[in-house]
This record gives C-alpha cells, sequence and structure tokens, in this order.
C-alpha cells in the first residue's frame, strides 16, 4: 500500500484521482438528489417549524461543510508548512472557493429559514455571528492568495491567516454551547437521543450529509488538479520567456 | 408536490437558491478545470516543438 505522502507527486495525484472522480461524481449526485427528494417530498411537517422543517436538508449539510471544509484548509496548511508538499498547499487553495459557497449556502438558507421561524432574517447571535466572521475569513484566503504572485510566499501567508480563522472555524461549531444566548438551537445531529432530530427527518438528512461530502470532495480533487496544472503552466511560460 | 402551507415561499426559495449556487459552484469548476487542460497541453506541445 503507498504511503499517504507519494500523493504528494503532482502526478501520482492527477492520475490517481483521475480514475476515482468518476465514481466519486456519481456517487454524489445520486446521494444529493436521493436525500434532497427523499427529504422534501417524503417526509412529514414539523409540529412546531411546519414545513420549514425541509430546509434543514440543505442548512445543516452546508453549514458542516462550511466548517469542516476550513478544517480540511488547516490540516493541508500544516501538512504544508511543515513538510512543504506543493500538493496540499494548492488542495487547501481548491477548498476554499467550495468552504466559502457552503457557507454563503448555509447562511442564506438559515436567514430564509430564521425570517418566519424568529421573525428576522438576521441576529448578531454568537452562532450568526461567528458564522459571518468565517465568510469573511474565506473572503481573505482567496483574496490573500490572489495578491500575492509568488505560489510559496502565498502559501505560507494564507497558511498562517487559516491557522487564525481556524478559531473562528470552530467557534462557529461551539458557538450555542460557549454563549448559551442567542436565537440560534444546539446541534441537530447529536449521540443524545433527546438531543437528536427524530428519525424520520434524520436519515434522510444523514443522506444529505453524505451527498455534500462527496460533493465537497469531488470538487476539491477537481480544483486541486486544475490548481496543479494552473502552477506548471506558470512555470512553463516563466521557462519559456527565460529563453525568449 | 408535498402540500407546504403558509411557508411554501420560504422552502422554495431555500431549495432555488441552494440549487443554483452549488450548480454555478460546479459549472465554473468543471469549466476551468478544462481550459486548464486544455491550455497546459497546448503550452507542452508549443515548448516540445520548440525544444
Amino acid at each position: 500500500m503507498a504511503s499517504i505522502w507519494s500523493y504528494a507527486n503532482p502526478k501520482k495525484f492527477i492520475d490517481t484521482t483521475d480514475r476515482v472522480l468518476p465514481v466519486l461524481s456519481v456517487l454524489a449526485l445520486a446521494a444529493l438528489v436521493g436525500g434532497l427528494v427523499w427529504g422534501f417530498f417524503f417526509t412529514p411537517d414539523d409540529y412546531k417549524q411546519g414545513s420549514t422543517v425541509k430546509i434543514i436538508y440543505l442548512h445543516v449539510p452546508a453549514a458542516l461543510m462550511a466548517i469542516n471544509a476550513w478544517m480540511m484548509m488547516l490540516v493541508a496548511s500544516v501538512v504544508w508548512i511543515i513538510r512543504r508538499h506543493h500538493v496540499s498547499a494548492l488542495a487547501a487553495r481548491a477548498a476554499a472557493p467550495v468552504g466559502a459557497m457552503m457557507t454563503v449556502i448555509a447562511l442564506a438558507t438559515g436567514a430564509i429559514w430564521g425570517q418566519p421561524m424568529w421573525g428576522t432574517w438576521w441576529e448578531w447571535d454568537p452562532r450568526l455571528t461567528s458564522f459571518l466572521i468565517l465568510f469573511l475569513f474565506y473572503l481573505g484566503y482567496m483574496a490573500l492568495w490572489s495578491a500575492i504572485e509568488d505560489d510559496d510566499t502565498a502559501a505560507d501567508l494564507t497558511g498562517i491567516l487559516c491557522l487564525v480563522g481556524s478559531v473562528f472555524a470552530l467557534l462557529s461549531r461551539y458557538a450555542v454551547n460557549f454563549w448559551n444566548q442567542g436565537l440560534h438551537q444546539g446541534a441537530s445531529l447529536s449521540l443524545d437521543k433527546e438531543e437528536n432530530v427524530a428519525d424520520v427527518f434524520y436519515y434522510p438528512l444523514l443522506l444529505c450529509i453524505a451527498g455534500f461530502v462527496l460533493l465537497f470532495v469531488a470538487l476539491v480533487f477537481l480544483r486541486t488538479q486544475t490548481e496543479i496544472r494552473a502552477r506548471r503552466m506558470r512555470a512553463l511560460l516563466a521557462r519559456e520567456r527565460l529563453n525568449d | 408536490m408535498p402540500e407546504l402551507g403558509k411557508y411554501a415561499s420560504e422552502v422554495l426559495a431555500s431549495y432555488a437558491v441552494s440549487i443554483a449556487l452549488l450548480a454555478v459552484l460546479v459549472a465554473v469548476s468543471v469549466a476551468r478545470a478544462r481550459r486548464l487542460r486544455r491550455d497546459l497541453a497546448q503550452v507542452e506541445e508549443r515548448m516540445k516543438r520548440n525544444g
């Protein structure tokens, strides 16, 4: 069995992900469509929240991925900082727009859900506020990558930004527990049977989460391949300019 | 179509916004991947020709 570090070789990474991507994409699509159709068409209304409970199948998986995408970027950035593997830095860069989009979906569906339930689109609640700050970190992270010409310097600086932003990624997950105030409820998924959502909502939600996770992995693989190619092209064009 | 009652607009808006954003993300990622693959192949071919 190959060591995980062998995938730090860009060619090996592209060859392997090229083989995995079609299967991953089909699984992601099947889980997403299956979970959303199940949740939208075949689950009952909640006795308190009515049909708005159907928003859970988008809001919770998107919020979960928004936080975990940053955590994946953190791991990739730490690998870059310690081991200087370019593929890991490029994987972190590739994940950022996906994580940012997940954050937008979580914020948008949260606002649409919040309006009828809380009577407001937005509240400076600990979880909502830390989520908004996480989104701003995503924007800053992507802007920093684009602003610095040298790839290694950009990877170093964005890696540090990623370490700092992890505080807000964690805060957005645990804000409800840290500050027992605000409108947002606690976790929808819990090992505690009393806390967890009812089974009739739980299983389609799990399928939707699986779909979002698979979609995230597929997109990160595809976008990392693109970043590897973009980096190689910049290097080749620079060499060509030198030879001219 | 399930009966969504008085919250139909909120539920439908959530699904429309989310699915549209996911579709844009996938479309942009696939388009950029194809463009870079093609452009890199052209640059590599040109460099091979020019030695």
